[in-house]
């Protein structure tokens, strides 16, 4: 897929199809609505929780870092260790009550197996290459692209892999069987932090690209 | 909930210089200019409290998160399993050297007179007596090789020897239907733990620390070693024990760390 195939008028579906690349399936009758209302609400809450686990988590970071390098003060959360740990143990139950409520949801209602499948390798290269070429379509915000769908699938699994890593530090004599799946406590540690590296890498590309989309970030507030 | 948490008149610590204290605390302190977790007069009361000033009003210090934190020994307290043990270690884990760790330099240590130390029990127990360091080495010993967790999120394997502190509250005919188990260090130093690890099988008044009497570094004459709670729930130097049914919380706890701090 190349800039000529988008100019010279191509015969093949194929070039016609990488042309613009938009992402192909059913609409589901929703009225109009791209996002339920438990969606929305269940996603800013999680946004906020989020940030406090992981302004709070680079604060305990600082405690005892794992790499050469600490979270400067002004992005880390508490102010010390003993705060930061306030804070972190505070917004845990906040952060999973609100994370099943939503997986729950979008497995109960269906919505994860409409939106999130199928996903295809191909599908995610073929997506990736028309993004990066600024040739994906985002004219239907009610369907996802493949690389859409590999992120958010991920960030599920990464929200997953944290919580889980982070109750086996937190726990891992009461909860010892959590901590032997991620290898050990020190293991467990680093399994926590790169979870986060992940989770933070996902937010980035996720809050540009609702810059770049603004309609994306006004549907995740009204719906429409 | 955990019993009373009215203002409470604090004693200068003995032997510790308070200017020294203040400056190390600022050190651990949020920038002023920065108090995300308290509001600004809690900061001050827990600095002012290092220092032996009264405490005049701890409602601001009753923030949410702190509400929540106590909700949290309540989750935990209901987690804990008695009958489940700390994972221990071939000889060969220990981390040697073992890290010195306390609010504290290691010269500054506290020395205990190892003929002078009187170890002061009392509280909901029978016999309150003072034991001398003689008659506590002569109750029977274990060892145990398990790791130590800091709050902090470091750990080091390490292997203590002493009296599980169950087969003590026995000998001493505690009751052990009261809530709490209260130590106080020389330096002043304290915490408090829940009866039900205190009777844990691993929960150690510790007088050996690999193959070795207990150095003053780690803690001698006496430590209380916890395998089911973090490093600073493990006091050094420990001078004096209490049963009690009052909540009287400890040295970091009453600075916004988790009271019971269990892993």
């Amino acid at each position: 897929m190349t800039i000529e195939a988008t100019t010279i008028e191509a015969t093949s579906i194929e070039a016609n199809q990488a042309e613009i690349r938009t992402p192909a399936a059913p609409l589901v009758g929703t009225g109009g609505t791209i996002h339920p209302v438990w969606v929305r609400l269940t996603h800013w809450i999680n946004a906020l929780a989020m940030v406090m686990m992981i302004g709070s988590g680079w604060q305990i970071y600082d405690a005892s870092p794992l790499f050469p390098f600490e979270f400067p003060a002004p992005i880390a959360l508490g102010g010390w260790l003993a705060g930061a740990l306030l804070w972190h143990f505070a917004a845990m139950w906040l952060l999973v009550v609100n994370g099943l409520v939503y997986v729950g949801l979008g497995l109960w209602t269906g919505r994860f197996r409409r939106k999130l499948l199928p996903l295809y390798p191909g599908q995610v290269i073929a997506d990736a290459r028309a993004a990066l070429s600024g040739h994906l379509s985002h004219a239907d915000l009610s369907v996802y692209n493949a690389v859409q769908k590999l992120l958010y699938l991920g960030v599920i699994l990464c929200g997953v892999v944290i919580v889980l890593s982070g109750v086996s530090i937190w726990k891992p004599v009461q909860l010892r069987e959590l901590s032997v799946l991620f290898g050990g406590y020190d293991a467990a540690r680093y399994v926590h932090f790169f979870a986060m590296a992940a989770i933070v890498g996902f937010i980035a590309i996720h809050v540009v690209m609702a810059f770049l989309v603004p309609k994306s970030l006004r549907a995740m507030i009204t719906g429409r | 909930m955990f019993g009373s948490r009215k203002s409470r008149i604090r004693k200068p610590i003995p032997g510790v210089d308070s200017q020294l204290l203040i400056r190390d605390a600022a050190k651990l302190m949020p920038d002023p200019t920065r108090r995300l977790f308290l509001r600004g007069g809690a900061s001050l009361g827990a600095l002012a409290a290092l220092t032996g000033c009264d405490i005049v009003d701890e409602t601001s210090a009753e923030t949410a998160l702190q509400k929540i934190s106590y909700f949290n020994d309540r989750v935990q307290g209901w987690l804990f399993n008695p009958n489940r043990l700390a994972p221990t270690y071939p000889d060969s884990m220990v981390t040697r050297p073992f890290p010195f760790n306390a609010y504290y330099p290691e010269e500054d240590a506290p020395e205990v007179d190892k003929d002078d130390y009187a170890f002061e029990v009392g509280g909901m127990v029978d016999e309150k007596k003072t034991w001398t360091l003689d008659e506590l080495y002569a109750l029977p010993q274990e060892t145990q090789i398990t790791r130590h967790i800091c709050v902090e999120g470091w750990s080091a394997i390490g292997k203590w020897t002493g009296t599980p502190l169950r087969e003590f509250l026995r000998r001493v005919g505690a009751d052990t239907r009261a809530k709490y188990v209260w130590f106080r260090c020389a330096e002043g130093y304290s915490t408090s733990i829940d009866m039900a690890t205190a009777l844990h099988p691993q929960t150690q008044m510790t007088f050996g620390f690999d193959g070795e009497i207990l150095p003053r570094k780690y803690g001698f004459p006496m430590k209380v070693r916890i395998p089911t709670k973090l490093g600073f729930k493990n006091p050094k130097h420990v001078m004096e024990m209490a049963v009690t049914d009052k909540y009287l919380g400890g040295y970091w706890e009453d600075q916004g760390y988790n009271w019971f701090s269990g892993s």
